[in-house]
């Protein structure tokens, strides 16, 4: 494997018309000659889990956010022994990233007195500390909500004069975009408080399980662990409510008729059975359907919330398949039967009491930081992103109303640090009473950027860059990203495969054959038929309500944890996670061959 | 006396009578597993040849010092005493029984003459470790009553086939210590048939059972004589993690003239001889063994034509699994207090494992 090399970073030549692509991202996220020879000898990977398209200037600042975060808590909080942080970087706009070992036996057998007692602290206060944590994600959510973001007064308000404050707007302005990226960084280490450690508690379950039955399936030891009732479910468990009630109060022709939402909601509060809805639908709307269509990381995914449409579609779909008699019902109390079923006899076929009593006190543990694992993903990715994307949006329609941005969204084509540059200069101008040089400097640039993202996105990144690893050992790139040893040979293969079938993860189970929709984005959603295959850069559980209509999944990136392998397993679909060419190879309308139980997708015919 | 025992009667007290096949036929058919129905023709019916001196001398006075070395000798010895055990005369209570058994099982099948599978169930009470397992005949597709009676005695003879002398004399065993029931079974019709492991035999992992299949008669399979479809099925999930489909060049089917060994020419070679469904069956039946016996087994299996399909998955044989067995089983590692336990998880490069759906 040693002998291959994947694509250098320094010898991709620059997709057409994204020349000057470098202006839009952090110095310090790029590739540069300034650090070549150690980026050309590390092994890069592309994180299609999370960042599947080209990133705008400004939402590479949760991309940054994220990973140093998870390095921060690896590297200075509790000493992971053998893993230092994960190093990132940006090529032609796509995440690329890159663990980083430590090396020396030595050190790492120096790191584990440090790591059992930070760590053990957390094992041992697992759920106190998870409760504080549930109250932290909520008051920096409020904190979130709170930041105001108001266009500057012609005049400020007498009281500011007659109460002595001494500060004016422009300062406050200023002060929440700055509070917009502390609230922001501080969300992202709250992120990472438990997230590692919950992936170690469960490897080691995970490294039992191999270890006394050699070839069970992952996701037998995923089914072991998972809850049944997890927060992650319950935007889509909102949305069948809904669907009931508007069923159960005669409403529902207002949802299959998919009018725009506004004339929907308008209907509605004509009746006293409409308002009830409306009413229903606000209770559940906040905090659940501040659930994004896509991974959370894109200011262009659409928020449920925000985007009615998208919400009112899939209502519409289950009052039409209540009309239909279809049970919605998630069967919870079969779900718990059969993974109490699971955990008794795979326990029976060990071989000892000591045995038992060991995998007992592992699933104990991995069964106590799941919660974390499972739910963290709504409140952060989810509902705090959310509130933040609002945020932008509303200092954007500042910036549009001083004539420095054409649209509210321009604003996340600028990056993150300039945009103090760019409140200062329309403050400046507001102080001073003279014109400022942004509506002159900003919308040509933004258009320059728009064309160079647009460049971008057309561009195929390949899976990985640099050097191939011998072997891949990394716990959390293997548990999180769904790499492995195989997946970098397989990339190394390339698409030259023999076979023609394309490898990845045996996400969730079964073999089923169908038509293949081939989905780049949420906003194609609509276009999926009932009984297709879904073939997508990555499914997002957002999507729930679409896993009724398909018949499986195949995606490019993700490992069994990733999101849409546990939604998948949920509804019963095959799904192959992590196949790295899905999307380039299949066509929309071919037909597939899903092995869910053995990982392989077959195109049937060309 | 009781020449005959069915199945369906078995009790743990007739395995002396049985032999180890037919008792554990009985067993599993009294703990109402999927076997075909039939009865044993018992050591007590055998004793008629045992006893008889003429054959008594003749092993005495052939196979006293005899070389097994020398095939030219051993040819001639072989058909000598399987000549004089099919001709050794047995009262007629004995054959009564086996025609009255055949005539029952005839009724049982709505078929006067049905098809039976004869074989040979070895059992000494001398040697109560000795297996032997192979060493003697099995009669497939024989029909009438007469036909039966001829083939149990070719299997009570078949003690003195070439390799089952040649076997005892390399395991150093006596040539009179050994007795032969006689199992007399509804013969099955199979699509497909084959073994199953209720573990992986490559590595022990007791969470799968391994199956092995091919077309037709399972004994293309036991005998090596095909590279049969290999399964890999998680025991609890029902999930297949590795299906090896192979090129299966023969099939025994039912031809004229009874079973016979013939190319397979169609699209089938290249076909899984199992469907998904048929595998899971095949699992339930195998962990159904397993957990009769309360210890890994190693069955035979077939899928029979005639059968709906919701029945029609049979048990052959189960035997206990030994190689694996006999290992001491245990968790080798990761006991122990947690927190060493998961750094030790992630130091050790156990994770870097592939994909294992």
């Amino acid at each position: 494997m040693s002998e291959r090399r994947f694509p250098s970073p320094f010898d991709i030549p620059v997709p057409d018309g994204a020349e000057g692509w470098t202006d839009l991202y952090s110095y310090s996220s790029v590739f540069s000659e300034d650090r070549r020879e150690q980026e050309d000898q590390a092994f890069w990977f592309q994180d299609g889990v999370h960042w599947p398209m080209a990133m705008t200037p400004w939402d590479a600042t949760f991309y940054e956010y994220a990973i140093a975060s998870l390095s921060q808590y690896n590297t200075r909080h509790y000493i992971i022994p053998p893993a230092m942080g994960i190093d990132y970087r940006i090529l032609y706009g796509y995440a690329y990233l890159s663990p980083v070992g430590v090396a020396d036996p030595a050190e790492i057998g120096s790191r584990v007195p440090e790591f059992m007692e930070r760590a053990g602290h957390y094992f041992a206060n697992w759920n106190d500390l998870y409760a504080n944590w549930l109250e932290k994600i909520r008051a920096l959510i409020h904190d979130m909500e709170l930041v105001q973001v108001e266009p500057l007064p012609d005049r400020e308000p007498l009281e500011v004069v007659t109460e002595g404050r001494g500060t004016g707007s422009g300062l406050a302005l200023m002060e929440s975009y700055h509070r917009i990226l502390d609230l922001g960084l501080k969300l992202w280490q709250y992120h990472f408080e438990f997230l590692n450690l919950g992936y170690a508690a469960y490897l080691d379950f995970f490294g039992f399980c191999k270890q006394a039955w050699p070839n069970i399936p992952d996701l037998a030891i995923a089914k072991m662990v998972a809850g049944v009732d997890v927060d992650l479910f319950r935007p889509d468990d909102e949305l069948k409510k809904l669907a009931r009630l508007a069923v159960g109060l005669g409403l529902d022709q207002h949802f299959t008729s998919a009018g725009r939402p506004d004339v929907v909601d308008e209907a509605l509060q004509g009746s006293d059975e409409g308002r009830q809805w409306l009413a229903a639908w606000a209770e559940s709307a906040e905090p659940w359907f501040n659930f994004s269509s896509g991974s959370g990381f894109y200011h262009s995914d659409h928020i449920w919330i925000e985007h009615r449409e998208i919400p009112y579609g899939f209502i519409g779909n289950y009052t039409q398949m209540l009309r239909e008699g279809t049970d919605l019902a998630r069967p919870l109390d079969e779900i718990r039967a059969e993974r109490d079923r699971i955990v008794l006899e795979y326990a029976e076929l060990l071989p000892s009491d000591d045995d038992r009593s060991t995998f007992e006190q592992k699933l104990g543990l991995a069964r106590t930081v799941f919660p974390y694992v499972e739910n963290h993903n709504f409140y952060v990715e989810h509902w705090s992103h959310s509130v933040l994307w609002r945020k932008m949006r509303a200092l954007g329609g500042v910036l549009v109303k001083e004539g420095f941005l054409a649209e509210e969204d321009d604003i996340f084509f600028l990056k993150r640090n300039e945009v103090p540059d760019a409140l200062w200069d329309m403050y400046s101008s507001w102080a001073v009473g003279a014109p400022s040089r942004g509506p002159a400097y900003w919308p040509p640039e933004i258009e320059r950027r728009k064309q160079i993202v647009s460049a971008l996105e057309k561009w195929s990144p390949p899976p990985a860059l640099g050097a191939p690893p011998e072997v891949v050992t990394e716990p959390f790139t293997i548990m999180l990203w769904g790499i492995t040893s195989e997946s970098v040979a397989g990339w190394l293969g390339g698409a030259d495969d023999e076979s023609g079938d394309l490898k990845g993860m045996a996400a969730s189970p079964g073999v089923v054959e169908g038509l293949a929709r081939v989905i780049f984005s949420p906003a194609e959603i609509g276009e999926v038929q009932d009984g297709e295959i879904l073939v997508a850069p990555l499914t997002a559980p957002s999507w729930a309500p679409i896993f009724r209509k398909i018949r499986a999944t195949v995606t490019d990136v993700g490992g069994m944890m990733s999101h849409a392998a546990i939604v998948c397993r949920e509804y019963g679909l095959p799904a192959v996670t992590g196949t790295a060419f899905g999307t380039k190879r299949i066509k929309t309308g071919q037909r597939l061959r899903v092995d869910g139980s053995n990982g392989t997708v077959t195109v049937l015919d060309d | 006396m009781s020449y005959t025992i069915w199945f369906s009667d078995f009790r743990p007290e007739h395995t002396g009578l049985l032999g180890g096949k037919c008792a554990s036929l009985g067993t599993m058919t009294v703990a109402g597993m999927p076997v075909p129905p039939g009865f044993a023709v018992t050591t007590d019916a055998y004793r008629f040849v045992h006893a008889n001196p003429e054959v008594a001398d003749a092993i005495h006075s052939l196979l006293g010092s005899f070389d097994p070395a020398d095939l030219g000798k051993l040819a001639a010895v072989s058909l000598e005493l399987r000549q004089l055990v099919e001709a050794v005369p047995v009262p007629a209570e004995v054959e009564d029984s086996v025609r009255a058994g055949y005539a029952a099982l005839g009724e049982m099948c709505a078929d006067p003459r049905p098809a039976v599978a004869v074989r040979s169930s070895a059992t000494s009470e001398d040697l109560p470790d000795a297996s032997f397992a192979g060493e003697h005949e099995t009669y497939l597709w024989v029909q009438g009553a007469e036909a039966v009676l001829s083939m149990v005695r070719r299997c009570w003879s078949s003690l003195f086939t070439e390799r089952a002398i040649a076997y005892r004399a390399e395991m150093r065993y006596p040539h009179d210590a050994v007795q032969m029931c006689v199992a007399v079974q509804k013969m099955v019709r199979p699509k497909a048939a084959g073994v199953a492991f209720t573990l992986n035999p490559s590595d022990g992992d007791r969470s799968q059972v391994a199956i092995d299949s091919s077309w037709g008669f399972g004994e293309a399979v036991v005998a090596g004589e095909v590279t049969p479809d290999n399964f890999l099925v998680d025991k609890v999930l029902y999930e297949i993690t590795r299906r090896q489909v192979s090129s299966k060049e023969y099939e025994y089917r039912l031809g004229g003239t009874g079973v016979e060994r013939v190319a397979i020419t169609d699209g089938r070679r290249d076909q899984p001889s199992l469907t998904d469904e048929e595998i899971r069956a095949v699992v339930r039946l195998a962990r159904r063994a397993e957990k009769h016996y309360g210890c890994p087994q190693d069955v035979e299996w077939a899928i029979d034509l005639d059968l709906p399909d919701d029945s029609n998955v049979l048990l052959l044989q189960s035997r206990p699994e030994t190689v694996w067995s006999r290992r001491p089983a245990r968790v080798a590692a990761t006991h122990g207090d947690y927190l060493s336990s998961i750094v030790a998880t992630l130091t050790s490069p156990l994770h870097a494992h592939g994909k294992t759906g």
